[in-house]
């Protein structure tokens, strides 16, 4: 092992130590017997991720995010409807570089985007845990499978087009065929569990087709989520190709799915039935494409096939005559 | 008659029986509607050809009661490779009845028998043909392993082609082991009838194909029902936006394929005679009732004058009037309320300062017509750049850039197709890459075949019919 990761890992695991310091100090001011009395742990501000910012609310607003157990862990900012709309904005204006860009690029900047996260790996060890409570090696167990979907996914960026293509057999002197484009923007509400799995799991598919995102993770899950976003903020993905909002699902979601710029929408972490089908409704104005929300409780551990790769693709189809 | 004028070639519709009246086609027997009759008329002429059912809710519930049972019993469970059989007899039975059907659709649509014979009739088959063959090998289709059919599909389609569209629907839902109830649109149900026919003479189980005729009631009930388990339509956008609101939140697949208003860009070192062949054929095919059709000309403004000149020219040799004679270009439109539709935007038009011409014809006293028309000096603001008129209607804009193209051919809500004229093959591959259209015509357009997927971008809805791609609409993947 290099110095350097050494020296990553080492980071990486004083920061959750402060975040957990954190908790415990709120609730119980004891101070660890080998802590210099003058030391008081720096409290992180979450923020939001536009355009490869981090903007607090425009709203001037934010929440607690509490553990699972109900101490306080950070304060998140709490996304309005604006910011909704501002990440739009650069979302759309993403598009071009980055559904223009190699397949091969995209792929490059995504599997670097998995080497952030796995230097980071003790940190969202831990949030994941302070979120959701649990053992640390579920936490662990959790995090490792976010980590390896991206990957996974990073490796289907040059690879969807070929197993979604058609040279087609037409009758008649022509050359004709079909290939797979991204849709343009996708709106992608994130399940609350597994924090980070679940986030993962909805954004890596939707860019690695070279859509782009706007994320909104529920008010629980927000630290991972956050998180992720310093990760994809430092590992040269195009700034506004992912955009992160902490925030309530059931605030953002009716401007995500009436907004006549978005292209698609995820709908898996919408758990009121009304609430979903209200916003599929809503995305009916612009015929947007939809995923609807599993029925079942989704198992997000198990493989997840291509269907997140393919919901947000166009096919096109191009003719030429053939001839001399 | 003048020395090079056409003498009347009129098809003879005498290989046709079309009866008064028409019942639905439910359980693989002809039974009586519960929610009364409705006319089915000429456009070309304006006779009544026939009274048809009209589909109640009761009636809709019985059809997919009928399609569920042959679903669960019989076509679900049967070989796919005995499922193909009946389609390749199905396909064959086409071709045997070509003649017939070719006429029927002419007569209910007033699309010309040139398009019917030579287009229509000739792509059903060929569709028949194309899923037949996959029937036996869906798990080589890409969509994994082991596909499963979704159930019972509720399928409405539009009156522009109704064989073909009937195809479309119902070929690829039965070669995946689904049954089907189809609607046909309500100025056009007669050669779905006819189609019910041949499934008998087929031989095809009862139930397996449903038709329940009648109007947008008896749509939305299809759709609404919560026996079916897959929804494709074809149609405005409008309606379109409705069955999405409608089977939101349910289980229900849906695939979409709705309006557009295609950009055909011609650049300047285009063969122009091709280019102009294309216009025509991509605006004036099938009158311009065509979802698909290039009723926006890109010019590069280069050779504005030299192309609408040519233009001109060609349109002044279009031969409109009787659908049944083999020698017409353009047909009727197929209804009042078309017509109607095509002559107020074409008003717009004027009142927004375009220039209109056509090209002297004579239109017929009885029956739906309009001639073939082209606006100049359009800009993109006006209603007839921007909206769907959906009929033999063209307007042109201009452009100077590769860049301006494609920002003006994008520049649309819709994302149904688009052509490109060049003979740059560079540029007709980047043309091709930017433009936000499922279907992308070089140097050709309105081109269909069955193993080529077709469907839209955005407000075009989605879903693609066709091809391997096609399959997924109608299985569980």
């Amino acid at each position: 092992m290099s110095e350097k990761t050494e020296k990553t890992e080492k980071t990486a695991k004083t920061a959750p130590k402060s975040g957990k310091a954190t908790a415990p100090a709120a609730a119980a001011p004891k101070p660890p017997a080998e802590a210099p009395a003058s030391r008081l742990a720096v409290r992180k501000t979450y923020k939001l991720f536009i355009g490869g910012a981090f903007p607090r609310s425009e709203s001037g607003r934010s929440y607690q995010v509490s553990s699972a157990d109900g101490a306080f862990l950070a304060n998140a900012a709490l996304a309005s409807r604006k910011d909704a709309r501002d990440a739009v904005v650069k979302a759309r204006g993403a598009v071009s570089g980055w559904s223009g860009a190699t397949a091969y690029l995209r792929g490059q900047i995504l599997y670097r985007a998995a080497e952030m996260l796995e230097g980071r790996r003790e940190q969202f060890v831990a949030e994941v845990r302070a979120v959701e409570g649990g053992t640390e090696a579920a936490a662990a167990a959790q995090v490792d499978a976010a980590i390896d979907r991206w990957v996974w996914y990073a490796g289907w960026t040059d690879k969807i087009g070929q197993i979604r293509s058609a040279a087609n057999p037409v009758s008649g002197p022509f050359w004709n065929v079909s290939s797979p484009e991204p849709t343009g923007v996708v709106a992608l509400f994130a399940p609350e569990r597994p924090s980070l799995l679940g986030v993962v799991s909805v954004l890596a598919p939707a860019i690695a087709t070279g859509n782009t995102a706007v994320l909104v993770a529920p008010d629980s899950a927000a630290l991972p989520a956050i998180s992720l976003a310093e990760v994809l903020a430092t590992s040269d993905l195009p700034g506004g190709v992912v955009n992160i909002l902490t925030g309530r699902p059931a605030e953002l979601g009716k401007p995500l799915a009436d907004h006549l710029d978005v292209d698609g929408l995820d709908l898996a972490g919408i758990t009121d039935p009304g609430f979903a089908v209200e916003l599929e409704q809503a995305a009916a104005e612009n015929l947007k494409r939809v995923l609807r929300p599993s029925a079942a409780p989704a198992d997000w551990s198990a493989h997840p096939g291509t269907l997140r790769l393919t919901a947000f693709l166009e096919t096109k189809t191009v003719w030429h005559p053939v001839g001399g | 008659m003048g020395i090079f004028d056409y003498a009347p070639a009129p098809e003879s519709r005498a290989v046709v029986d079309v009866k008064p009246s028409y019942d639905l086609f439910i359980g693989g027997e002809f039974v009586p509607a519960t929610g009364g009759v409705f006319k089915s008329v000429n456009p070309a002429t304006e006779e009544v050809l026939a009274e048809i059912g009209l589909a109640s809710a009761a009636d809709v519930d019985r059809a997919v009661a009928a399609a569920r049972t042959a679903y669960e019993r019989t076509w679900s469970r049967m070989p796919g490779a005995e499922r193909g059989k009946y389609l390749f007899r199905i396909a064959r039975i086409i071709q045997e009845r070509a003649r017939e059907l070719a006429v029927l659709e002419s007569i209910d649509n007033g699309k010309p028998i040139r398009e019917t014979r030579d287009v229509d009739v000739p792509l059903v088959a060929a569709h028949f043909f194309h899923y037949a063959g996959w029937a036996d090998k869906l798990e080589y289709a890409g969509h994994g392993p082991a596909p499963r059919p979704l159930g019972v599909a509720a399928q409405v389609i539009p009156w522009n082609f109704p064989l073909l569209m009937l195809a479309w629907k119902i070929a690829p839902a039965l070669a995946c082991g689904n049954t089907v109830v189809l609607k046909p649109a309500e100025t056009t149900p007669l050669t779905a009838l006819l189609f019910a026919e041949i499934c008998r003479e087929a031989d095809l189980p009862a139930g397996v194909v449903n038709i329940v005729t009648g109007a947008g009631e008896t749509g939305a009930a299809l759709v609404a029902h919560p026996g079916v388990d897959k929804v494709a339509f074809t149609g405005s956008t409008a309606v379109g936006r409705a069955i999405a609101r409608t089977v939101a939140g349910t289980d229900k697949k849906l695939t979409l394929e709705l309006g557009g208003k295609a950009a055909n860009i011609v650049f300047d070192d285009a063969p122009i005679d091709q280019a102009v062949e294309g216009v025509i054929d991509s605006i004036f095919f099938n009158q311009g009732q065509v979802c698909c059709a290039g009723s926006r000309l890109l010019v590069q403004e280069s050779i504005q004058d030299e192309l609408l000149d040519a233009l001109r020219r060609r349109m002044a040799t279009l031969r409109l009037g009787d659908p049944l004679d083999k020698n017409t270009d353009i047909g009727a439109i197929n209804s009042a309320e078309q017509l109607a539709r095509i002559t107020e935007l074409t008003a717009a038009g004027e009142a927004e300062g375009a220039e209109r011409w056509s090209p002297a014809c004579e239109l017929p006293a009885q029956g739906f017509w309009f001639a073939p028309t082209v606006f100049t000096n359009v800009s993109a603001t006006h209603r007839i750049a921007r909206e769907e008129i959906f009929g033999p209607v063209l307007s042109v804009l201009t452009f100077r850039t590769p860049d301006e193209a494609v920002a003006k051919a994008n520049n649309t809500p819709y994302g149904l197709s688009a052509g490109v004229w060049t003979e740059k093959g560079s540029r007709i591959l980047s043309m091709a890459k930017r433009l936000r259209a499922g279907v992308v015509w070089a140097n050709t357009f309105n081109k269909f075949d069955p193993a080529s997927p077709f469907g839209g971008y955005k407000e075009s809805g989605y879903g693609r019919e066709g091809g391997l791609q096609g399959l997924e609409a109608y299985l569980d993947v």
